[in-house]
């Protein structure tokens, strides 16, 4: 079970978490300004990296706060943890 | 004389204790302290299993966890038979009752080692290869012959009665292995304060100390350094034995299991039989030990044939002998201290065949001396004897030497099961042709075999500064070289848990398998429950010279979590039976119901009166509603209080429709959809005020519809000062539906003029002076209201109406009356790929933007073909569909079955993929043309119900194009042929609308309810050392703020809200609890029941949530020395006063239910429970104390 860093609440187990998909994935500001295509990929078009991978999860069964980690999906490692709108870490 | 085969003195086993216990049926005695592979072998018994392929004779391997041959099954009663045991590891105790296994009829005359004669066929691989013919064979034949030939024990078929129970633990260093390096380790660890968990999987801590009588530490014999070392950590380290670790997860969570009773004759019941720890280490030191190596000789898995090392423990630790005539064949000078000790005990030593071609060693020279034979440069080269090894063939092929004991050693191979599963990084040790783990291990485990350093490295290990010891007694010696590969022979076993020889290892490699993990998958070796203990190293030596190539370049396969087998029961755990999962009970217990489970609730189905059937029960009640007043448990639906200055313009975003336009006191029916465009929960809308929403979900989206809110509120609206509040479990909810509601409700509701109420509208009143929230809706289709009122009052509420002849309704009635209006229900009419506008309710939509508006536009989800909802009509008004039944416009044998085409209505068309592609002429269209003709589905049955209203069979159906056929004739294919139905518009009752017309209602006086009943608290069992309460009802708010309202907030109730995260703050006899970074629980004395109105008048202009949940959830209390123990059985924080201080609270989950967990003193913590949850978080916790009470289970 991974310990997940909450930026509020510090190291969680993962059942406390829900994840929450890929980061920085940001919804179109005027949907209707953005074509079919480009729509479809904002719907469906993720990231699968070996390696690095920014991602949201939402300590649901704690403070109930999404955020944002970097976790290395070779290793499961989770190598950052941060608030929403921080950038992530280089 | 029992017990031919005990030495008169000696060993670890209690001699004033005799034991009796049975293998196949026999009699026998052993003593305390015995495993039953010590008191088989003091009794002579060595053959004691049949091998898993070839049924050949098997006997004791090795004196631990690493026993491949001797697995027995233990049977303690009906429900507690256990197969497939170690019989090395199960401790003997009065009355134990084992058997053999994968023999018949006994084992000594096994029928099943006729499979021997057919080896040839089974080599490995061999279901890829034999038993091809005839085809039909395999399934029919063979492999149900080959299943009940293969394997092990039988697994019991009757419910286990015993108690499994899980523990959450944290610590500083967790230490695997309790011999002299983990003992060390533990020394080391524990003076530096540090939180240190040791375990072992034996019975006793001590490890190969235990079989060294003669060795010194420190000046004290081995085994009394040992009850010392223990005596010292007692006081500070946890200690754990019986207790493996069997696997290593992400982020250092070890899973060990205990074994808490199989050792006992007659356990508690209160005792869990195994307890499994999931232990958060923040280091763990790995001190697993060595295996021994067998030798691959052929005829190396005779009963009699054992390694060195174990009957050196048996001798020492069990006061056994293993025979009286034994060969020691080696490549280790180990195999010489066991040949001297042997030797001093009795036992003849026929000769040591050591592999190496000049052995010399201190070890050696004091066997030689004895007199005894070595013969060095040599190796066995077969043994003779049926069910017991007689004599020993060496490989020169003339030197035969009677025996009935061949001990045989290779070396050792370190333990590094736990290590590669924690994805560590192995390094090759081309000295001793083994692998070790790069970081992190001790002792044998690290390779390191002298006693001394092992117990130095130990102490360094556990943080400390490196300490030495005084050892003696140990002579020196020398270690073995790399395993040498075995001659490809077939009764050579390198695996003999899987019967795998070194003949199938070479036919892998002549097949071309050279990758080590496929060989493994091939042939099998090392694989299952054994996971290559013993065979592993042999076998990897094996391919390597099949294939030329170094070990090192072979690379080791990866093992695999669990280091040995974990019964069902451990992982399990305590969450089975009542326990499984939360069952949540609305507040209302409706008496007479039949329950059905809806998602996580039980709600109530119908009320059946006496004698009456549940079908003429459904259609009474549906009668009622649509005739006089029925009413309705609703509680279940999900509520969510919105509020804040932007609360319109979030629900907007939200929901289809603008709420802008929608007025205080207003409710509107609303869709919920994905980003995609599709439908995931609907609900009602009302505004309470310009800034407060109350929204309803389904019972089911009531956790994911918060979540969504959520997710768009935090991370896409970040804009909008909007607060959201769960008020599930707060509200109840009664429906009072039909003609006669209005003038049923209005005598208990003085302060709201129900007649003045417009269909969707809500008003906020009292009952019997508490609030409500009334809301006139209606999904029924008759005139009605949704009484929202505090859950402690429901039950009164539904008890005064049943008395004034209103009828409870259950969810079947409620499904039928709402498909006769055409209401749908997400999840039945929906399923995940419908949009509002093909069920009708495009109407719905307005706004500027919403979550999933831009995707409606999407070409797909524009087609007029699309799937919508109609109603059907069955031409025989007796029929009633089948729900799930396909829908096909013309006749058809096929059930309607057959392939779609892309020009088939209803077929998804991939976005972006032009027209022209589809009439491509390729090979697909040939197929289409054969369509032409023949039916299809084009929709099918989403509910459908016999109506009593009516006094029909009608449905909600989602056809292909459905609103351009309505009028028209469509099938419904069954088994029993077509059925025809008529397409109609999905609306049955009532089409104008007329009964939700709002008449005036007379104003009678005001009436009470009926008294309440004197709710009873739920009582614990007897105290023990941990006592478990309900308490009183309280005051609770919610506040959702930012810093400057919260501010005011604190000072106007009285108590400041902590700003430090899961952090509370008491002020005489309230508090203030930090739930997230703009959210606090305020707990009140129940007195205090103006808190909310003082807290909304504080925050003046700054925005603010503050929400009333007093009833929403209830307080238990746990309080005593194991309070933190017994919470950490169902929860996974680290409940240490250091890291969970008093005064520290949180959101977290006990099992399966969210709750609120506060530290209110050392040994006291406060559990804010759901309240529908109360009844599983409290069984959860009195399962978890047991335990520690005093009184027995019954």
């Amino acid at each position: 079970m991974l310990l997940i860093p909450c930026p509020w609440c510090g190291p969680r187990p993962e059942s406390e978490f829900r994840y929450g998909g890929q980061a920085h994935v940001v919804r179109p500001p005027d949907p209707s300004a953005v074509d079919d295509a480009a729509w479809g990929a904002y719907l469906y078009l993720r990231d699968n990296p070996k390696g690095r991978h920014a991602e949201r999860w939402r300590h649901l069964h704690g403070c109930g706060r999404f955020f944002n980690c970097v976790r290395d999906t070779v290793s499961d490692r989770i190598v950052a943890s941060y608030k929403p709108g921080e950038a992530p870490p280089s | 004389m029992t017990q031919p085969f005990r030495i008169p003195a000696g060993g670890r086993i209690d001699r004033d204790r005799p034991v009796r216990f049975t293998f196949d049926g026999a009699a026998f005695q052993g003593f305390a302290g015995d495993t039953l592979a010590s008191a088989l072998l003091a009794n002579d018994v060595h053959l004691v299993g049949r091998s898993f392929k070839y049924h050949r004779p098997r006997g004791i391997l090795s004196a631990g966890s690493e026993e491949p041959n001797a697995l027995v099954t233990v049977d303690r009663g009906a429900g507690r038979v256990t197969p497939n045991l170690r019989a090395t590891q199960i401790e003997l105790y009065e009355g134990l009752t084992a058997r053999s296994q994968n023999r018949f009829p006994s084992l000594r005359f096994d029928l099943g080692a006729l499979a021997e004669v057919a080896a040839p066929l089974l080599s490995a691989g061999f279901y890829y290869k034999s038993f091809m013919w005839p085809r039909s064979f395999w399934k029919r034949v063979y492999e149900p012959a080959i299943r009940r030939s293969a394997g092990l024990g039988r697994a019991p078929v009757e419910a286990d009665p015993d108690r499994y129970l899980h523990q959450y633990v944290h610590c500083d260093v967790l230490i695997v292995g309790g011999g002299a390096a983990g003992l060390a380790a533990a020394l080391g660890a524990s003076a530096t304060g540090a939180r240190v968990i040791l375990c072992d999987e034996q019975a006793e801590l001590g490890g190969s100390l235990l079989s060294e009588p003669d060795v010194t530490i420190d000046g004290w014999p081995a085994p009394d350094w040992v009850r010392e070392v223990l005596v010292t950590l007692g006081g500070s380290v946890t200690l754990l034995p019986r207790t493996t670790a069997f696997g290593w997860y992400p982020g250092n969570m070890i899973g060990l299991v205990e074994r808490v009773t199989d050792h006992l004759a007659e356990p508690a019941a209160k005792l869990p039989r195994e307890r499994l720890w999931q232990v958060r280490a923040g280091r763990v030191v790995l001190a697993a030990g060595a295996i021994e190596r067998p030798l691959v000789f052929p005829g190396n898995d005779r009963p009699g044939v054992m390694l060195a090392g174990a009957a050196r423990t048996y001798l020492h630790r069990y006061g056994v002998k293993v025979g009286r005539r034994a060969v020691i064949a080696t490549a280790d000078d180990s195999a010489y201290r066991v040949a001297a000790d042997l030797y001093a005990a009795g036992v003849a030593i026929a000769g040591v065949v050591d592999q190496r071609a000049a052995p010399d060693s201190e070890a050696i020279e004091a066997v030689r001396a004895l007199g005894i034979p070595i013969h060095a440069g040599m190796t066995i080269g077969s043994t003779e004897g049926r069910s017991r090894v007689h004599s020993v063939k060496l490989a020169n092929g003339t030197d035969i030497i009677p025996c009935d004991t061949v001990l045989m050693s290779g070396g050792w191979t370190p333990s590094v099961h736990l290590f590669s599963q924690s994805r560590g990084q192995l390094v090759f040790d081309a000295a001793s042709g083994t692998y070790l783990p790069s970081e992190g291990a001790i002792g044998a485990c690290a390779g390191v075999f002298d006693l001394a350093t092992c117990l130095r490295d130990g102490t360094a290990a556990g943080g400390s500064e490196p300490r030495s010891f005084a050892v003696a007694g140990v002579p020196v010696m020398a270690s073995a070289g790399p395993p040498v590969a075995a001659a490809p022979n077939r009764r050579a076993f390198v695996d003999f848990q899987n019967d795998v020889t070194a003949k199938d290892l070479a036919t892998a490699t002549t097949e071309g398998f050279v990758s080590i993990e496929h060989v493994k998958r091939y042939t099998t070796t090392g694989m299952a429950t054994d996971q290559g203990k013993t065979s592993n190293l042999n076998a990897l030596t094996d391919v390597a010279a099949l294939t030329r190539q170094g070990v090192e370049a072979v690379g080791l396969t990866t093992f695999r979590p669990p280091y040995t087998p974990v019964t069902f029961g451990a992982f399990a755990g305590p969450f089975r039976g009542k326990l499984f999962a939360p069952v949540r009970l609305p507040p209302i217990v409706a008496a007479g119901a039949v329950l059905e489970d809806v998602g996580s609730w039980k709600r109530a189905r119908c009320f059946p009166r006496d004698g009456e059937t549940i079908d003429a029960a459904v259609a009474r009640e549906c009668l009622a509603v649509r005739n006089d007043v029925g009413m309705l448990d609703a509680s279940t639906l999900g509520k969510i209080e919105v509020a804040g200055p932007d609360a319109a313009s979030f629900l907007s975003r939200i929901y289809t429709g603008d709420f802008a336009s929608l007025a205080p006191g207003r409710c509107r029916y609303a869709v919920l959809l994905g980003e995609d465009g599709f439908i995931r929960d609907d609900g009602i809308v009302a505004r309470l005020a310009v800034d407060r929403f109350h929204v309803t979900t389904t019972t089911g989206g009531a956790a994911f519809v918060l979540h969504h809110m959520e997710d768009y509120l935090q991370t896409e609206f970040t804009g909008l000062r909007v607060w959201l509040t769960s008020v599930t479990e707060q509200w109840a909810v009664i429906a009072v539906q039909g003609p006669r509601a209005p003038e049923v409700l209005a005598p208990f509701i003085p302060d709201i003029d129900l007649g003045a109420m417009p269909h969707m509208s809500v008003r906020e009143g009292h009952i019997d002076n508490s609030a409500i929230r009334l809301f006139r809706v209606s999904f029924t289709g008759e005139a009605g209201f949704e009484v929202n009122l505090p859950s402690v009052q429901a039950q009164r509420m539904w008890d005064t109406l049943r008395e004034r002849d209103v009828t409870p309704y259950g969810t079947d009635a409620m499904h039928i009356l709402r498909a006769e209006k055409g209401y749908l229900i997400v999840g039945q009419e929906t399923d995940g790929t419908v949009t509002p506008d093909d069920v009708g309710l495009g109407w719905t939509i307005g706004g500027p933007d919403f979550v999933g508006k831009r995707s409606l536009s999407l070409p797909d989800l524009k087609r007029t073909d699309r799937k919508q909802l109609v109603g059907l009509l069955p031409a025989n008004p007796a029929v009633v569909l089948e729900e799930g039944a396909q829908v096909t416009a013309s006749s058809t044998s096929s059930l309607g079955l057959a392939r779609r085409s892309p020009q088939t209505p209803g077929f998804a068309a991939i976005p972006g993929a032009s027209s022209e592609d589809d009439a491509g002429g390729n090979a697909r269209s040939h197929e289409e043309k054969e369509v032409v003709g023949r039916a299809f589905a084009i929709g099918h049955v989403t509910s459908s119900y016999r109506s009593p209203t009516l006094g029909r069979g009608f449905a909600l159906a989602l056809v292909a194009g459905g609103r351009a056929q309505i009028g028209s004739k469509l099938l419904v294919p069954m088994p029993g042929g077509s059925i025809e139905v008529t397409v109609t518009e999905p609306l049955f009752h009532d089409k104008t609308g007329e009964r939700l017309r709002v008449r005036p209602v007379p104003r009678p006086a005001a009436e009470p309810l009926l008294p309440a009943e004197v709710q009873s608290a739920p009582v614990a069992r007897p105290s023990g050392s941990v006592r478990l309460a309900a308490l009183a009802p309280t005051t609770r708010l919610s506040v959702r703020a930012g810093s400057s309202a919260a501010t005011a907030i604190g000072l106007a109730i009285g108590v400041l809200l902590p700003t430090v995260p899961c952090r509370s703050v008491i002020s005489r006899d309230r508090a203030a609890l930090w739930l997230g970074p703009d959210e606090w629980l305020i707990v009140a004395p129940e007195t205090a029941s103006d808190l909310a109105v003082q807290a909304r008048k504080a925050v003046g202009d700054h925005p603010a949530s503050i929400v009333d949940v007093s009833h929403g959830s209830q307080t238990l209390e746990i309080t005593g020395h194991r309070a933190a123990w017994c919470v950490n059985a169902f929860c996974a924080l680290d409940l240490d006063v250091r890291a969970f201080p008093v005064g520290m609270c949180t959101r977290t989950l006990l099992g399966k239910a969210e709750v609120v967990l506060w530290r209110i003193a050392a040994e006291v913590f406060h559990l804010h429970v759901p309240r529908s949850f109360v009844p599983y978080v409290w069984a959860c916790l009195e399962e978890a104390r047991l335990e520690f009470t005093d009184a027995e289970v019954v």
